[in-house]
């Protein structure tokens, strides 16, 4: 009866729910993040370390629903190792996929597999959950304040 | 099976509420987000089209047939609302947007007029923000101390710690007579005897509890009680705000402008009477009118009915859901009025609405504007259905097989 959501909740966003990767606070981390969703009460802590303009290491912390845990658990795999840059313009394009904006000409080998999130757009009331994850690392790569929300 | 005792006609009922025979997501529409907003019966909905069809002008004013039409039928409802709420006088039934406003209303004027810096207003740790941030405010501005009483686990009012933060600097109590996270019924009256002895007016946050149990505000006592259409099977927009005649007569007015005048010039303006004084501008009339309709549409269905039916499903409900593995019932009040808020080990509230949305199954996930609540019981958020007169135990049933699926899908 629930196969039809299947679109939005594929087995990797289950796998990354039960087992998030990069999912432990980092000492060392040069950059760290409070991320709210007032909606939902949702937060996210988000650490990286940045070195020359490089992300040497991501990871996160929080208690979310199963979109925006998997979204923060792909999102720290695939920029791990990426430039300040390079990790910008993912968001940007990860935004225009989850929003369905100008969505036609997404680069599928860009996304990788944040593409299992693609399904989020058919759900406009979650796709704050899917990009908390990316509003607090654009935030912590901007290096602003303390806390970001998603309102 | 389900309990043999239903004391209302269902059928007849849920004919009258044209949206559920409406499909959602290609299943009959389930609809259990009631102490959000309920929906409206087909009375209703003809009564706005009706008003503006041909009843409508603006009140007050003119001296023409409809005006002076427009102007009976908005008093009338006034009279409709004296009578369920059994006030004393219309000239104590101020019509508002909600009891957002209402709470506001009351904490501009008198709060600002007669609490001063030091003076307490005593909530509870279950209030909505509507009941808080108001307070709040006031508090930044005039230096008045908001305490707050406690609840314990089950979710009910702890009346010993409550009696005992009476102090004699309390000025005002303002508390709800039914949580909407946790649907606790709190013990008003006794709230009302012990601020009343020494002498604090007590305000009632109705929102949720004048929807679903009779309501007597000669004999409950409160000084102010506040409540919303939109929950009340009427239109949004529209809610009412009652006050002792004495204490509105005596506080300054919310908002300056038409009809709550009597004299203006330059220098100086003379107030109307109650209730106009705190009903600046041309009010909301075709929703004030439907809103009477509501009431006598939930009148002639009964009051004590509708506590007595819904009593019925929230016991249902909730040993249905207790055969759960995994499902916690968040507020185990022994008084609860008809919301069932829970959470599922391991699963979000958020995945659980929008998996049961695919099933036609409307829920609240979420904080449910009560984010302390939340923060009290640990937890980000839970997953809430609330039910209303129109609600059946097929539906409770469907609800529960719907839990099952969420649960063996994140398996």
């Amino acid at each position: 009866m629930l196969d039809q959501i299947r679109d939005l909740y594929q087995e990797v966003v289950f796998d990354h729910n039960r087992n998030p990767r990069n999912f432990r606070v980092m000492a060392d981390a040069n950059r760290t993040i409070e991320g709210f969703n007032p909606l939902c009460g949702d937060r996210i802590t988000l650490y990286a370390k940045v070195i020359h303009g490089i992300i040497e290491d991501v990871s996160f912390q929080g208690a979310g629903c199963a979109i925006s845990t998997a979204s923060a658990s792909l999102m720290t795999e695939i920029v791990k190792g990426q430039t300040e840059a390079e990790a910008e313009k993912l968001f940007e394009t990860f935004h225009r996929m989850t929003t369905g904006k100008n969505g036609d000409d997404i680069n599928l080998e860009e996304i990788g597999k944040l593409a299992v999130l693609s399904g989020v757009r058919a759900y406009p009331a979650r796709v704050k959950c899917a990009t908390l994850a990316w509003h607090s690392l654009q935030a912590a790569l901007k290096n602003e304040g303390h806390s970001i929300s998603t309102e | 099976m389900h309990p043999q005792k239903t004391t209302l006609d269902l059928d007849a009922i849920r004919q009258q509420f044209p949206i559920l025979a409406e499909r959602i997501n290609g299943h009959p529409l389930v609809y259990l987000d009631n102490a959000a907003s309920t929906q409206k019966p087909l009375c209703v909905i003809d009564r706005i089209s009706e008003v503006y069809r041909v009843d409508y002008a603006n009140v007050h004013r003119g001296v023409h047939t409809l005006s002076q039409r427009s102007t009976d039928l908005f008093e009338e409802a006034r009279e409709t609302v004296r009578r369920f709420i059994n006030a004393r006088s219309t000239h104590e039934v101020i019509f508002v947007r909600g009891t957002t406003e209402a709470i506001n209303l009351v904490a501009q004027t008198y709060g600002r007029s007669k609490l001063k810096a030091g003076d307490e207003i005593l909530i509870s740790a279950m209030e909505h923000h509507s009941n808080i941030v108001p307070w709040q405010m006031l508090a930044k501005e005039t230096g008045v101390i908001l305490k707050v009483a406690p609840i314990c686990r089950e979710g009910t009012l702890l009346m010993e710690d409550f009696e005992a933060l009476l102090s004699e600097k309390t000025r005002l109590v303002s508390i709800t007579q039914m949580s909407n996270a946790l649907g606790t019924i709190n013990p008003i009256k006794d709230i009302i005897r012990l601020a009343h002895a020494r002498s604090i007016p007590v305000m009632v946050d109705g929102a949720q509890s004048a929807p679903h149990l009779p309501i007597d505000v000669t004999d409950l006592d409160c000084d102010f009680f506040a409540f919303s259409g939109h929950k009340l099977y009427g239109p949004s927009g529209i809610g009412v705000l009652y006050g002792k005649e004495s204490l509105l007569q005596a506080m300054p007015p919310y908002q300056g402008g038409g009809d709550m005048i009597r004299r203006v010039t330059f220098e100086e303006t003379e107030f109307n009477e109650l209730p106009y004084k705190f009903e600046a501008g041309t009010p909301n009339i075709a929703d004030t009118i439907a809103l009477g309709t509501a009431i006598d549409f939930v009148e002639a269905i009964g009051m004590t009915a509708i506590a007595d039916y819904e009593e019925q499903l929230l016991a249902y409900a909730t040993s249905k859901a207790l055969e759960i593995e995994g499902l916690r019932i968040i507020g185990r009040a022994p008084q609860k009025g008809a919301i069932l808020s829970f959470t599922l080990d391991g699963i979000h509230p958020h995945d659980i609405g929008t998996l049961l949305d695919q099933l036609g199954i409307a829920i609240r996930a979420g904080h449910h504007c009560a984010m302390p609540v939340m923060d009290f019981f640990g937890l980000p958020a839970t997953a809430r259905a609330s039910f209303a007169l129109y609600n059946t135990f097929d539906e409770v049933d469907t609800l529960m097989d719907g839990i099952r699926q969420v649960i063996k899908l994140f398996k």
